[in-house]
């Protein structure tokens, strides 16, 4: 049912763990399926110098916010805007249809702790 | 890499004596058509005869009340529709209880779209249907009461003969689903007051695709297949002979065997059990301990989600199950533990380990050794 990709995600997934000196922090709920990630930012000139997740998932969540933490860090915060679910998916070669959510749930978490970093940020200046 | 099956609730494998039972029924041998009139036929009907009265003696009917069927889910269907239809003119109200297997469930709900008053019961929050509710539920109108003997999900025990003596002091039919009872506890339908009884033959080390319904003498009832004359016209169709051989063998075998193989799993079952509550903290055992069959541990680990535990345990070769998957690919909060009043977070985070004839000692030690680290490395990655 899932590839090789999302079966190394899921057990050993990258950047576990939380973040205690995160300027970004996002949590988002599966409307879905009820299941939860949330993504810790450390975000310096512009770029994510660290990221941490934590899921409540199925494995193809956890896999799809393991993917994604390594394919935004050391980016710009407009480059990892950029990075979709779809593009998660794709990374992790591919997911079952009813899976998609899944992803979805990763990349909905890091757009809201980049928001809430800039939030913030525009407070702070 | 150690395989651990621990879903025998789900099915369980066709025992080779049974399996030597069927096989000359698909063969040249004994392919016959029961209803043939000469050799091959008589000799299949003879077959069919012997296995009827095999499945006849484990729940202590005559041969002449059992009605092969293709499973559970027929027995079930046919249990409902059956029994509305020829009481058409007596009422329309049909009690059920809010644990019950889809088979049950389903129609039920289907009955209830055609216009049918459904009461499905509470259950407690050990999983027990209770006899005073039923009582209440009781109108003019009801004219069917079913109640599974064993709820698949939490392997509970239901009170089907006080149930039973009820029904019977109002003249309700009444009906009970002992798919997963049958081999795990003695069934008896004079001792539960059963007029109608689900069996399924894959449960109980038969072959699938393969079941009856008991119907007992005298009970109103219609069929809800239209064909030929099998089964006294109950059940159209020519036989599944060699399911029907199957299942009589696996029946004889459960009814032998009973005793000293659920004492045997019981003791598996229980050093799971213990192990469990030793070694992984936050888990509970969902559904009373007692009123249960001893084939079934089920366990709700707070803050691990059910797929991704079930995936983990499969990677290492343990085979268990948990609530219905659904469609969103998420695994749906059971609505067995949810009638319960388990939270829906518990609920998911719940697996159902059932316990059969092929697990030893090691397997529960090899699921001891192995499950704590799953446990503890995905509630490392919660977000709870
Ligand atoms: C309680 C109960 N009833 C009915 C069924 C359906 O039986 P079958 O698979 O033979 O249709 C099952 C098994 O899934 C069951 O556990
Ligand atoms: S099913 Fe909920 S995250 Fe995959």
């Amino acid at each position: 049912m899932y590839s090789e990709k999302v079966m190394d995600h899921f057990t050993n997934p990258r950047n576990v763990g939380e973040m205690k000196d995160a300027n970004g922090v996002g949590e988002i709920g599966s409307p879905v399926c009820g299941d939860t990630t949330r993504v810790y930012i450390k975000v310096k000139d512009n770029i994510i110098e660290d990221i941490k997740f934590k899921t409540y998932g199925c494995s193809a969540a956890i896999a799809s916010s393991s993917m994604l933490t390594e394919m935004v860090k050391g980016k710009t915060l407009e480059e990892a805007l950029e990075v979709t679910d779809e593009a998660v998916a794709e990374a992790l070669d591919g997911l079952p249809p009813q899976k998609l959510h899944c992803s979805n749930m990763a990349a909905s978490a890091l757009h809201k702790a980049i928001e809430d970093y800039q939030n913030k940020n525009r407070k702070a200046s | 890499m150690r395989r651990v099956y621990l879903d025998h609730s789900a099915t369980t494998p066709v025992r080779s004596e049974v399996l030597d039972a069927m096989l000359p029924f698909l063969k040249e041998d004994a392919f016959g058509n029961p209803s043939s009139i000469y050799s091959y036929g008589r000799e299949a009907k003879k077959a069919m005869e012997e296995a009827r009265e095999k499945v006849a003696n484990l729940i202590g009917a005559e041969p002449e009340e059992i009605f092969f069927t293709s499973g559970g889910t027929e027995a079930d269907n046919m249990a409902l529709m059956g029994t509305v239809a020829a009481n058409e003119k007596k009422g329309r109200h049909i009690i059920t209880s809010s644990i019950e297997h889809h088979a049950i469930l389903n129609t039920a709900q289907y009955l209830k779209k055609k216009g049918f008053k459904v009461t499905f019961l509470p259950v407690t929050k050990e999983g027990l249907v209770q006899v005073e509710d039923i009582k209440k539920a009781i109108t003019d109108e009801t004219v069917l009461i079913s109640v599974m003997h064993v709820n698949n999900e939490v392997g509970t025990i239901q009170p089907i003969k006080e149930i039973g003596a009820l029904a019977k002091e109002h003249g309700i039919t009444f009906h009970t689903d002992a798919v997963q009872s049958v081999g795990k506890i003695p069934v008896n339908v004079d001792d539960l007051n059963a007029d109608l009884l689900s069996i399924s033959g894959h449960k109980i080390y038969g072959p699938k695709g393969i079941g009856c319904i008991y119907i007992r003498k005298g009970t109103k009832i219609n069929p809800i297949l239209f064909g030929g004359a099998q089964e006294r016209t109950y059940r159209p169709g020519t036989e599944n002979m060699p399911g029907i051989v199957g299942f009589g063998r696996a029946a004889e075998l459960a009814a032998k065997e009973l005793d000293s193989e659920m004492e045997r799993i019981k003791s598996l079952r229980d050093k799971l059990i213990e192990g469990i509550k030793e070694r992984i903290p936050d888990v509970q055992l969902n559904g009373d301990l007692n009123n249960r069959v001893a084939i079934n541990a089920n366990f709700a680990f707070s803050n691990v989600e059910g797929e991704s535990l079930l995936l983990s345990m499969d990677m290492k070769g343990i085979c268990a199950s948990s609530g219905s998957a659904c469609s969103s690919g998420s695994v749906n909060p059971s609505h067995v533990l949810l009638a319960m009043g388990i939270p829906p977070k518990l609920a998911e985070g719940s697996v159902r380990f059932t316990l059969g004839r092929d697990n030893t000692e090691e397997d529960i030690d090899y699921v001891l050794e192995n499950l704590p680290q799953i446990v503890e490395h995905l509630r490392s990655i919660s977000a709870f």
